[in-house]
Order: structure tokens, then sequence, then C-alpha cells
């Protein structure tokens, strides 16, 4: 059985809120890194179970792809989807620029 | 137990159909109850008085006119604020979509439409429903009816405070781990998480997409069988929907409980349960029994590992699930030089402490090096919950527990330790991880005076046995409050 790994550390809080695209503070860092570990020491008690040969349950129900007949149909219209946008320009979605970022 | 004095959205429906009293009347006799006590409770991030009031009119043109608008004319229903309601705020009761108006309905507000219903508001929710107490709305708590210091329980207490409050005989919500059991639980409504694939999801504002399922508060079980049947059946717009109607269950429910099975879940009925929890959930077990079921001890040895498989699995479907919230096409944007800049700002802005806590959980649990230990894990726990079920389905027809391990608490009294406040779901969540049915039916109070909610709990689909068995429970509790 894979054994739990060690506890979150402050970095590891950090390099996942990176992740996340969240940006946390000082303040934040130290609350959630104690809380964070906590959950996930809880979450280790599953290490006393055999899941050995276990299937995986990913989902409730048998889920099968879904396909609709090929029809023309209405759908929601383009102004109103735009009306609920921080920014739009000739019907699209305005972001800044994202070619001359870095990774 | 103070007597009902509300009417049931069965009795409102059937004097709005007969013509013998105005839907305006029934909205107007509402908005009145929440004009006296919403102020203290704040069960809605929005009451849509207008809207409601002209909704009535409308049903009650359509009686003038001979036509019949429907199973629930003119029958008040609160919405939970995570179910998109076209061109009105959905908020998730978070600031990241504060001001969002959908440009689409709910399936189920759709269903409600056309079933005659008048939604009378929009409630307060834990952000995203991610909570147990609806502390973590970003507009402020809600307060239970019952006790103004206490929380209603979450995440979707504020449509359980609405019902309880009579603020609307009907309400919905959403179950993804307790959401809407406990909260029934703890504010002494009937809450019901149907079968996942039972009701459309379509228009629900996703937490944990394997775990979501919408559902009804009621203050009766008729109502909440009734309600079940409107806003159930299949959904060609949400590809997990049961190609099936939906159950029928009003006309099931005098059939009583003679010669059921029902097994009390002994993993939840020990350690971890308020005494006075475990005596509401005794009793009921022997109002069964006089009735004629069949009561002994099942096991699911797994549902002791539940919390935990479902604070990993619940966190990294969250975490994919909310990262839409990017800035770019609806809710908050904070304006930065670079795209990836104003992603970041945004979500900072936007999220909630607990929200932060559950992205970040569920980043961790999928991360490279971790996945195969945590989330791989609590597939596999969720594989064992489920095959647990199976057997104790073998020889039970339906299981009891309690729903909630205590009564309502004080406000403030879990915030500052999650895995505390993440305690308050033990009993719920396994039906969440198998996608069973389940549902919370109030069953007298706790030694403060708190209301107290027993859980039934059935296979997939076996709603029908499930609501005659928790018709029985109701009886009982009208037997002995008179």
């Amino acid at each position: 059985m894979l054994p739990m790994p060690k506890p979150i550390s402050r970095a590891d809080v950090a390099h996942v809120a990176r992740l996340a695209r969240l940006r946390l503070t000082d303040d934040e860092l130290d609350q959630f890194t104690p809380q964070l570990a906590a959950v996930l020491a809880h979450a280790a008690d599953v290490e006393a179970l055999d899941v050995t040969g276990v299937v995986p349950t990913a989902h409730p129900l048998p889920l099968r792809n879904v396909v609709r007949a090929d029809v023309v149909r209405p759908s929601i219209d383009r102004a109103a989807v735009l009306a609920a946008a921080p920014n739009v320009e000739d019907g699209q979605f305005r972001v800044p620029s994202i070619l001359a970022e870095e990774s | 137990m103070t007597a009902r004095v509300a009417p049931t959205a069965v009795s409102i429906a059937a004097e709005v159909r007969g013509g013998t009293r105005s839907a305006r009347s029934v909205v107007e006799e509402h908005l009145a109850r929440i004009a006296e006590r919403e102020p203290a409770i704040h069960a809605f991030n929005l009451v849509l008085r207008d809207e409601a009031l002209a909704a009535a009119d409308a049903v009650d043109a359509a009686v003038a006119a001979g036509d019949d608008p429907g199973p629930l004319a003119g029958v008040p229903v609160a919405l939970k604020d995570n179910l998109c309601t076209r061109g009105v705020p959905t908020t998730c009761s978070s600031r990241i979509l504060e001001g969002w108006r959908p440009p689409y309905d709910a399936t189920v507000v759709e269903r409600l439409r056309r079933s005659g219903a008048i939604t009378i508001g929009k409630t307060n929710l834990d952000e995203f429903a991610m909570g147990s107490s609806t502390e973590n709305s970003a507009f402020g708590p809600t307060r239970n009816p019952h006790d103004l210091t206490k929380v209603p329980g979450g995440s979707s207490g504020g449509s359980a405070a609405a019902v309880a409050a009579n603020f609307a005989p009907l309400a919905l919500g959403s179950d993804t781990g307790g959401s809407i059991r406990q909260p029934a639980s703890l504010c002494g409504v009937v809450g019901v998480k149907p079968t996942y694939g039972v009701v459309s999801r379509y228009g629900l504002v996703a937490f944990a997409s394997s775990l979501d399922q919408i559902g009804p508060f009621a203050t009766t079980v008729h109502d909440a069988a009734l309600l079940l049947e409107i806003i159930g059946g299949h959904d060609p717009l949400d590809s997990t929907s049961i190609p099936s109607p939906a159950p029928s269950l009003v006309d099931v429910l005098d059939r009583g409980v003679d010669g059921l099975r029902i097994g009390i879940i002994g993993e939840l009925a020990g350690e971890g349960i308020a005494p006075d929890v475990l005596a509401r959930l005794h009793e009921a077990a022997n109002v069964l029994e006089k009735a004629g079921a069949i009561i002994d001890t099942a096991t699911i040895p797994a549902a002791m590992y539940g919390l935990s498989a479902y604070y990993l699995i619940a966190p990294a479907e969250a975490s994919s699930n909310l990262a839409r919230y990017d800035g770019v096409r609806y809710g908050l944007r904070v304006d930065a030089p670079t795209t990836a800049e104003m992603n970041e700002l945004s979500r900072t802005a936007g999220f909630g402490a607990e929200v932060k806590r559950r992205i970040m959980l569920g980043t961790y649990a999928l991360s490279a090096g971790y996945y195969d230990s945590y989330y791989g894990k609590a597939q596999k726990v969720r594989t064992l919950i489920i095959n647990d079920f199976a057997k104790a389905y073998e020889q039970f027809d339906l299981l009891l527990s309690p729903t909630s391990p205590t009564t309502a608490f004080a406000l403030g009294a879990k915030t500052s330790d999650p895995l505390t406040m993440y305690l308050n779901d033990i009993c719920t969540i396994p039906s969440n991880l198998a996608g069973q049915p389940a549902m919370s039916v109030p069953f007298g109070v706790g030694d403060d005076g708190m209301p107290v909610g027993v859980q039934l709990l059935a296979p997939l689909q076996g709603e029908p046995t499930m609501f005659r068995a928790a018709a029985v429970l109701e009886a009982a509790m009208k037997e002995t409050s008179r």
C-alpha cells in the first residue's frame, strides 16, 4: 500500500496557491498551512483500509456518452452572453495581452 | 413543537386551482411574513417581491380564464442562490459572481414555472455550497428561525430557514455532502437528496459534479414528494440525467412500512453522535417497528472513511470546476497588465477563505506525486462504500441513521477549525459518494429544544420506499404533538 506523504508545508501551500491562481498573504499562509495539514492528516486514516485490487469509482452511475440528434436549434443569444462579461469588443471577450507574457 | 400555522403547498395549490383563493393573496401573505422576520434571519440574498406578485397575477388570470396553471399553482418557492435564474442575479453567495445575471434558467426553475409555482426569492448559502453552517456566505450568515443565536446548518441554510420560517412552503437546495439534509435537520423541516441523476443539474452552478444533486425542502413529506415529482425526470440538457420519468411518490405515501426490513447503520449510531440525537433515532426505529417494519442493525464498515474520501474527492472536483472563474467571461474582474495576473487577482479578490482552502486542497490532492496517495485512494474508498451499501441492501430495504451528529450549534462555534466543521457531514456523505437517495425527516427536539432529524437511506432509485417510511415517521410526530 502507498504510504501517506509527509505533512503539507508552508512552501507546498504557497506552491499549490500559485498553481490554483490564488495569491495568499503571509498571514493566510500561516493560517491555511495547519488547517490543510489537519484535513490531510484526517484523510490519512484511509491507510487502515486494504484497497488492493479495488477498482476506483469516479462516478456513481455508469456513464455513457450522450449524443443528441444533429439538428439545428436555437441556442443562448450571443448578446445575452456577452452582456455578462467584464469587457467585450467586437462581439468577443476582451482580455489583457497574453502574447508578451512569460510562461 | 409549535403547531404549523402556514398552509402546505398541496393545500395552497388546491385552493388556487379551485378558484377559492387568489395566488396574489398567497404571495402577499408570505411577503408579509418575510417583511416581519427576514431582517433577523437573513434567509435570502434577494427577495423577488414585484416579480412574485406579477407571477401571482398571471396565475390568477389563468384560473379566471378557465386554465389550469399547474400542480403548484400559486405556491411560493425559494431557490438556493446557486440555481441559475434568467436575468435575475445568481451569486452563489460569492463576491466573484456578485451582480451576475445568468442568460438562462436552470431546468428545475423552468419546470417550477410550468407547474404554476412562484419564485419568491434566492436564498443564502455557504459560498459555492462549501460549508455546513451558511456562515461562509460573502453576504453574512443566515440564522436559525428556531433560535437566532444558532446556525441553520448548510450549505442550503437559507432555503432551510426560509421554509422553517414559513417564508415559503417549498424551497430547493443542492446536496453535495449533506447540504440539503443537514440544514433540514437543524431547522426542523423535510429535506431530500434524490438519487444522483433523478433531478437535472442543468443550471446548477457546479461544485463537485459527481456528487451534486438538487432536491426539495418542505414542511411535509407530501409536499416534498410533490416537488420532487415536478423537478425530477429526464432532461436532455444534463448528460448525467437518468433517462426515465420522475419517480411516482405522492401515490405511494400511504402504503406504510409493514414488512419492510430497515437497518440502523451501526457505524453512525454510536461514538460521535450526541445522546439526545441517538435517543430520537431509536424512537424513530420503534415507530417504524410498531408500524410493521423489521428493524435490525446494519453495517457499513467503510462509512467511517467516507469523510476522508469526500474531503479529497469533492475539493478535487471543485478545484477543477472553479477554474472557470478567471475574470474573462463573467463575474468579477480585477484589471491587471497581463491575463495571468488578472486571473490571479480576480480569483484572490472574489473567493472567500473556505473556497480558497478547498481549491488548494483539491489542487494538492490532484498534483503530481500525490494523486495516487490522495485522490486515487479516495476513489477506491468510494468503491468500498458502494460495495458495503450493496451488501447491506441484500438484507435491508432501507437504512436509518441520524442526519446530523448534533442539533444546531451557535454561530461562530466552529468557524476557526475547518475539520470540526467537516465532521457535521459524517452521516450524510456516504449517500453522496454512492449516488443514492437519502432524506431527513423532523423527529422531535433535542435537550436544547432544537429540532432533530432522522435520516432514511435507500438504494439507487429507492425514493418510493424511502418516502413511505418518511410518511410513517411524520404521522407519528403529528400524533405525539396533538
